[in-house]
């Protein structure tokens, strides 16, 4: 116990997950005091926590010893501007990076770290043109619930040797171990950009998508009934397009987003859900009556449910439509009694790879799908 | 063999016997994939022509313990799918339905089996196409893409076939049939099909995939620039990323990949060049339109001494005959060849390639390079002649500093073409100890019993479920432990 003693103290009144309170917290500020931390917390349960923007997603712990706070894990380790790469501590606040001319376009609530971006596999409206964390990291450097210092891929953004286990630890909610570094490939910062907005109607969406203006966005929200496309590129280029998308929507340019752009369309007592359809499936949702919020041209999208029944409605409406409704949060008295995650196909694999990598089943019980 | 004729026959049975291959003499036509100095005579080979019947494949393996192997076309250049000696060779040939185009999805449904190209000819007239694009499109197979992460001359733009995939049916080394995700985005739970793509046959077959069509671009334009040297085409290249542009490719050969790019396909490329560089941008005319005038003006400042812009599709495709020839091309002016693939950082380009050839120098060995230069993934071609005694063994020299060069740099041993059987070796310099153990904790979770592509990837398999303690009590139940 020695020292866990010199790496922990004691936990707070903050310090808890899902309503579940932690007894220590830790801030390890390297990923070698990480590992020792990992190592020595032997058969403590733990769950890892970047800036806490998410830390309520997902089901509360099974049980709870250990937090392991990222925030000493900070800051720009590397930036070979030349490579357009980046090694970043899996701590650093996504809104605080500052590469210049460049930029790791992933979109983050405020506060939010890389770590936890990358663990909950969380994106936003700019996914329709740069993809998801899940494909702009190309290295990740590990803590196994083992407590062994783990890294995949590399510094290059193409390299195909071996599994690529950043895919693995992206969307894993910590149930593999703690991140501590991360490699991402990044892009130019645009030199324009500019936003249609009209309240054209979900359908109008395929119209964008042929309509050769290379949305970077294409964002809906049910509540003020607006759609509204991002549009990024050279002044003259952002121009043409811009004029050429507000005439076929009979929309407005304009400089500055919708106020809703980004955002979690919940409140603090209804239940946050994320929703995932194919993409000739998304008017159907729109028109299902709820409130959604998020990308029409890539068919995942958030919504506010006010109940349960609402929640299994949605569900099944997306399961229909081949896609998959997952509750991120939902406020303390329906949690418990809320299937969170809905069905997962693969299940078994999944278990599998949780028994091999945390085979006590230490880190982050039960927040995951099937339980795991 | 016992097992192997017990098996034979089963599957006979199961399937028909026109879809399992027991003559010696049809057997030997499997015997190796696109890199042919490693060759194996499989025990057995099987043509499935379902999902279903690839599950009873694999399961009746499972249970004799028999290894498999999974085959696309057998254009890999690892040795991924090269067969087991005392294995079955999954063949894939008769999987080449694309079970459906769906552009409202934006995404395609196939078997494994069929080529990447004919995934784009049927998406086209919707005004899609599949941007994947490895330079062997017309023969590979969507399995094999899948299996390999392979990549193409428009991955800087793109990503590779693992930014492409969404939905994957496969079955699992112990044969069952399970789907991962589909047209939607997003499963929830791990991202098995994250560790699936890419993971070289080692870890299940894929039956079925799912992937995303791209809308094909309103503009495309294209240019060939030559350079009186390597470094100020390598200066041209930074300088474009720099500018912020980011072109749907930047490819690179020097004089020699010229000199037999001519001599195979008369490119007619600018005489005198000591590299040439073609870069294509796509996208929104407009935007595209200043973009093009930008890289000109780069290329023009780094000192290219000539610059041509394809005027139409016919000039576009000679600039790229040249490139893609490429590699069949070494053959005319060498009697064999090693193709090599590593990566560096991009910025690192003209210092390896002068490293390179100072190698093959001190080897007397001639290296042709091609590659993508706007990733940094090197494609070396060593040429060599086997019936001169020692110039395979040179040649083999150079092409391994090579890759310790792509280590040194702090690249990768391989930008597309797999660790497969040829490379494992080199995976213990680029990975640790425990990388590598990490990651064959996923084979542990899909393979326990190292039956699916056995011996390729990893140097040694991990004893999967081995942990000290306890766990030796649970496998030997009632024996003392300590
Ligand atoms: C001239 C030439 C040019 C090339 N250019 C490129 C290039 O530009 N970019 C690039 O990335 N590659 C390139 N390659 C390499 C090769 O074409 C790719 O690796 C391709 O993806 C292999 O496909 P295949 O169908 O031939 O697979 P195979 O060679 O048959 O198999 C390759 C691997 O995939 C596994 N596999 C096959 N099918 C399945 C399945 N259904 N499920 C699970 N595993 C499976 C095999 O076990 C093996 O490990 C080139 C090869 C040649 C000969």
């Amino acid at each position: 116990m020695g020292a866990l003693d010199e790496l922990t103290r004691p936990a707070g009144d903050d310090d808890h997950v899902g309503g579940v309170p932690a007894r220590l917290v830790a801030s390890p500020a390297s990923t070698a005091e990480a590992a020792a931390l990992v190592a020595a917390a032997g058969d403590l349960t733990v769950v890892v926590r970047g800036g806490g923007t998410k830390i309520h997603w997902g089901p509360s712990p099974r049980a709870l010893d250990l937090i392991i706070d990222t925030r000493r894990l900070a800051g720009v380790v590397e930036h070979a501007a030349g490579d357009l790469i980046t090694v970043l501590g899996a701590g650093t606040p996504l809104d605080e990076l500052a590469l210049g001319d460049q930029q790791l376009a992933i979109d983050a609530a405020p506060g939010a770290t890389v770590g936890g971006v990358v663990a909950t596999g969380a994106s936003g409206p700019r996914r329709l043109h740069y993809g998801t964390a899940r494909d702009l990291l190309i290295g990740i450097t590990v803590v196994r619930p083992d407590g062994v210092v783990a890294k995949a891929g590399g510094k290059v953004v193409k390299n195909v040797a071996g599994y690529d286990l950043g895919k693995l630890y992206t969307g894993s909610y910590g149930t593999l171990g703690l991140i501590t570094e991360c490699v991402f490939r990044l892009h130019p910062r645009p030199a324009a950009a500019a936003y249609v907005r009209t309240t054209a109607p979900a359908q109008a969406v395929p119209a964008i998508l042929a309509a050769q203006v290379a949305p970077t966005a294409i964002e809906i929200d049910t509540a003020t009934g607006e759609l509204a496309v991002l549009l990024e590129g050279t002044p003259g280029g952002v121009r043409e397009r811009s004029g050429l998308l507000e005439k076929l929507l009979a929309g407005e340019v304009s400089e500055a987003a919708p106020g809703w752009w980004g955002r979690d369309p919940w409140t603090a007592d209804e239940i946050g859900m994320k929703l995932s359809v194919p993409l000739s499936m998304v008017p159907g949702l729109i028109e299902s009556g709820s409130t959604l919020r998020g990308s029409a041209g890539t068919g995942v999208l958030y919504a506010a449910a006010h109940d349960i029944t609402e929640v299994e409605r949605l569900r099944a409406q997306c399961v229909r439509s081949g896609g998959h409704a997952v509750v991120l949060t939902a406020p303390a008295d329906v949690r418990d009694i809320l299937d969170m995650w809905g069905p997962v196909p693969g299940l078994a694999v999944m278990r599998r790879i949780k028994d091999q990598f945390d085979p006590d089943h230490r880190f982050a019980p039960g927040r995951f799908v099937g339980g795991i | 063999m016992a097992d192997i004729d017990a098996l034979a026959r089963r599957l006979a049975a199961e399937l028909g016997a026109e879809q399992v291959v027991t003559d010696r003499q049809e057997l030997r036509t499997y015997e190796c994939d696109g890199l042919a100095h490693y060759k194996v005579v499989p025990a057995l080979v099987v043509l499935p022509h379902t999902a279903g019947q690839v599950a009873t494949v694999v399961r009746a393996c499972a249970e004799a313990g028999v290894p498999f192997v999974a085959r696309g076309s057998g254009t890999g250049l690892s040795g991924g799918a090269l067969p087991h000696a005392e294995g079955v060779l999954i063949v894939t040939a008769q999987m080449r339905r694309i079970l459906e185009i769906a552009p409202a999805d934006e995404r395609a449904v196939v078997e494994p089996g069929v080529i990447n190209l004919q995934v784009t000819r049927a998406a086209t007239p919707h005004g899609y196409y599949y941007a994947p694009d490895p330079s062997s499109q017309q023969i590979c197979s969507i399995g094999g893409n899948v299996a390999e992460n392979s990549g193409g001359a428009h991955c800087l733009k793109y990503g590779f076939t693992t930014n492409h995939v969404t939905g994957l049916q496969i079955v699992t080394p112990d044969g069952e049939l399970v789907r991962l995700g589909g047209r939607a985005l997003d499963p929830p739970g791990y991202d098995l099909i994250g560790a699936f793509v890419g993971s070289e046959g080692t870890l299940g077959v894929a039956t079925e995939v799912t992937v995303k069509l791209t809308r094909l671009p309103e503009s495309v334009r294209t240019l060939l620039a030559a350079f009186p040297s390597i470094d100020a085409a390598g200066a041209a290249t930074s300088a474009i990323i720099a500018a912020g542009v980011v072109p749907a490719a930047i490819e690179m050969m020097d004089a020699l990949a010229i000199e037999a790019a001519e001599a195979a396909v008369a490119c007619g490329y600018p005489p005198g060049a000591a590299a040439v560089l073609i870069v294509e941008l796509d996208g929104p005319a407009p935007e595209v339109e200043a973009q093009f005038t930008e890289v000109t003006a780069l290329c023009r400042g780094e000192g290219a001494f000539e610059i041509r812009i394809a005027a139409d599709e016919a000039e576009r495709a000679l600039f790229w005959k040249g490139r893609k020839s490429a590699f069949a091309a070494v053959g005319r002016i060498s009697p064999d060849y090693i193709v090599q693939d590593g990566v560096i950082p991009r910025t690192a380009l003209p210092e390896v390639l002068r490293r390179i050839s100072d190698v093959a120098d001190s080897h007397g060995v001639r290296v042709a390079n091609v590659f993508h230069a706007g990733d940094g993934n090197l494609h070396p071609l060593v040429l060599f002649d086997a019936r001169v005694e020692g110039e395979a063994e040179r040649a083999e020299t150079v092409s391994g500093a090579i890759i310790d060069l792509c280590i040194e740099y702090g690249g990768s041993i391989t930008g597309e073409h797999g660790v497969g059987l040829d490379k494992a070796k080199y995976m213990p310099r680029m990975y640790g100890e425990d990388d590598l153990d990490t990651m064959q904790l996923v084979r542990c979770a899909f393979d326990p019993d190292h039956l699916s592509n056995p011996g390729k990837v990893f140097p040694a398999p991990r004893l999967c479920g081995e942990r000290p303690g306890g766990d030796l009590a649970a496998r030997f139940p009632g024996v003392e432990v300590f």
